[in-house]
């Protein structure tokens, strides 16, 4: 077993960085991978340079932080709920989030990313962070009814997510069409515009909530049990569901405050990590945000190059790999 | 129960009746009531009537058929999945039909209205195929959250293509109104393919409502008594792909309308589907008749989708049904 986990992680790992050469070389200023290692030791060309390290290399890192939040935080709600389906995507938190920043951006300008001016790209995160926890606290309370019980809170995630969704679609179609495209890369999921600055924002609170998530893991492990299991561990059921949803909130707030409202990952990567690597969450959680970055990072790929010079959102090729693996994961679990 | 019943019938009419007439008459134009009547029956070539006749009739008719349509196939799937959250829209078959829609939209539409119909017939079917895929399985292995999961996957999936075909032929904003749902563009053509279609399998909706009844006391109940659950199941659903069909070809994706008005219903009329299926298709009428008022008039002259209005009072239901429903 032991020998096994090592395997998948240097595997994943390799997949990791095979996909970012990938992801650097391929574009619409196509690089050979002499190039780019050249580049990346610094001896590239003016516009090789601006190419990778001003495009590319923030945009990968930037993929890199998502698909580990959202990975946490789909490992931590699926031991939480004991629901093997629940992704932040699906019960409304990242919809949460996505309304909130559409909301800011409509109600400050009509310019979208490089015309933003600093102080709205540093107030975004924490306005989105802000959406998602009143969603989030409102399917609480919502579902609260002698206590949280994990299928009603999925179920009334469902019902508040397609209710934000509408609110999402008025603010959608009083825009115009130049910023209503951009809009919808907000809201199913694009990388698009990634820059260092939005990854100097994710990268520092992602490594720190990932520790925190990495440091109780085992927490987690019994909170899976179930709740008399738990109780009888000695572990306060209600108070670490608490802080295990506060932090899946933030996992997934500061994810879609860069990079939109992204589905699925938060199911693929825990999914195969269990596959590979069992169900105790100190091992999963860091395969399972390994498989997601490398997901991520695929899907973009593709959704950069399958229909050059258009750009797909990455959330979109992901929900439309990601559905499919949903309904087997159904159909399979009796 | 007699007198409630005649009593609800009385109220579902005037409320369509009266409606239909608002409907007709308020707007980003005014227009009197001795116009509209005029434009009905005494046509004459000035532009109030044209409204009239070429805009609104249609409009206030399309909605009344379409409400009904749709909260009678929610009513129905309640009544086949046992499943109190079963609609059309939460289950994704709106949205498969939404997702042939915009391909027939983007790609040089040849096909015109008759195309749309086709084109949404084609998606309410494979994604009706679907969601008997899901509702096929032993009832007591189809808990409610797994089924809305489902349909919450599907529907996100050809969303999600439909944006792609969208964005690849520059349509998104139009897509968004598809989705979004709305009857900007409900037109007599419109009128009269929900009147033949929708109309048609209604009625063999309605005849089947006895069936429907025993099927949803269960498994083993229905099957002492001599109906199949297993076919109705297949009927019911055959009969839904065409009238969710048309009604996504006029208007687009509305929700929760076939939530909403069947669980009202229930309450005040009790779960015998040969009253709640008819008194279902009046109501559902007479919300989006009125919904779809309201969408013309909040924000004048712009309209707002009328889907926000429907998911307005449909995700409360949502929300207490799910509750009710876990306890």
């Amino acid at each position: 077993m032991k020998n096994r986990i090592k395997y998948v992680f240097f595997f994943s790992f390799a997949v990791l960085i095979l996909s970012a050469l990938i992801a650097l070389m391929s574009g619409s200023y196509a690089m050979t991978i002499g190039e780019v290692v050249n580049t990346l030791f610094g001896n590239g060309s003016k516009a090789q340079n601006v190419v990778i390290f001003d495009l590319r290399l923030p945009r990968i890192c930037v993929a890199i932080f998502v698909g580990i939040a959202l990975s946490t935080a789909g490992c931590i709600l699926q031991g939480v709920t004991k629901n093997p389906l629940a992704e932040p995507g699906m019960i409304g938190i990242n919809a949460g989030a996505a309304l909130a920043v559409v909301m800011l951006i409509s109600s400050r300008s009509t310019a979208y990313y490089n015309a933003i001016s600093m102080s709205t790209i540093y107030l975004m995160p924490l306005v989105s962070f802000l959406g998602a926890f009143l969603v989030s606290l409102l399917i609480y309370f919502l579902s609260y009814k002698k206590g949280v019980k994990p299928t009603r809170l999925i179920l009334v995630g469902i019902g508040v997510n397609s209710g934000v969704n509408a609110i999402i679609t008025l603010y959608q179609l009083n825009m115009s069409k130049g910023d209503y495209n951009q809009a919808m890369t907000w809201i199913s999921g694009s990388l698009w515009g990634s820059s260092w600055v939005y990854f100097k924002i994710v990268a520092p609170v992602v490594i720190l909530l990932f520790a925190i998530v990495y440091y109780k893991s085992k927490t987690l492990d019994v909170l899976a049990l179930g709740d008399e299991l738990a109780t009888g561990l000695g572990i306060s059921v209600a108070k670490e569901t608490r802080v295990f949803l506060v932090l899946a909130v933030a996992l997934s707030a500061i994810a879609t405050s860069v990079a939109g409202n992204i589905a699925f990952l938060g199911l693929l990567g825990p999914h195969i990590g269990k596959r590979l690597v069992g169900p105790k969450h100190r091992r999963l959680i860091p395969i399972a945000a390994l498989i997601s970055s490398c997901l991520i990072l695929i899907a973009d790929t593709a959704s950069r190059n399958l229909f050059t010079p258009l750009e797909i959102p990455v959330g979109i090729t992901l929900s439309v790999i990601g559905v499919p693996y949903f309904i087997y994961l159904m159909m399979k679990e009796k | 129960m007699k007198r409630k019943l005649i009593l609800m019938i009385c109220i579902g009419f005037t409320l369509v009746a009266t409606g239909l007439m608002v409907a007709t008459c308020v707007g980003a134009k005014n227009i009197s009531l001795k116009t509209v009547f005029d434009s009905i029956f005494a046509f004459e070539d000035v532009l109030d009537m044209q409204l009239v006749r070429n805009g609104r009739l249609p409009r206030a008719l399309s909605t009344a058929l379409v409400g009904g349509i749709l909260s009678i196939a929610g009513a129905m799937m309640q009544g086949v999945t046992r499943n109190p959250i079963a609609e059309p829209s939460m289950m994704g078959m709106t949205q498969g039909a939404t997702l042939v829609v915009a391909i027939a939209t983007v790609s040089s539409s040849v096909f015109g209205l008759t195309g749309n119909t086709f084109a949404a017939l084609i998606g309410a079917f494979a994604s009706g195929i679907m969601v008997l895929l899901f509702s096929m399985q032993k009832a007591a292995n189809m808990s409610i959250s797994r089924l809305l999961l489902a349909g919450t996957a599907l529907s996100t999936f050809f969303l999600s293509m439909a944006s792609v075909i969208a964005l690849l032929g520059n349509r998104s904003q139009e897509l968004a109104f598809w989705i979004s749902g709305g009857f900007r563009t409900a037109t007599w053509k419109n009128v009269m393919m929900l009147l033949i279609v929708g109309g048609i399998c209604t009625l063999i909706a309605l005849t089947m409502s006895k069936k429907i009844n025993i099927v949803s006391l269960g498994e083993e109940v229905s099957i002492g008594l001599g109906v199949h659950p297993t076919k109705v199941r297949i009927t019911t659903i055959l009969l839904l792909i065409p009238m969710c069909a048309v009604c996504v070809a006029t208007a687009g994706n509305i929700g929760f309308v076939g939530l909403v008005i069947p669980h009202i219903l229930r309450k005040i009329v009790g779960n015998d589907y040969r009253r709640l299926m008819p008194l279902s298709f009046l109501f559902g009428s007479a919300l989006l008749i009125w919904a779809d008022i309201a969408a013309r008039m909040v924000n004048l002259p712009y309209e707002t989708p009328i889907g926000l209005f429907t998911a307005l009072l449909g995700v409360p239901m949502f929300l207490y049904l799910v509750r009710k429903e876990n306890s």
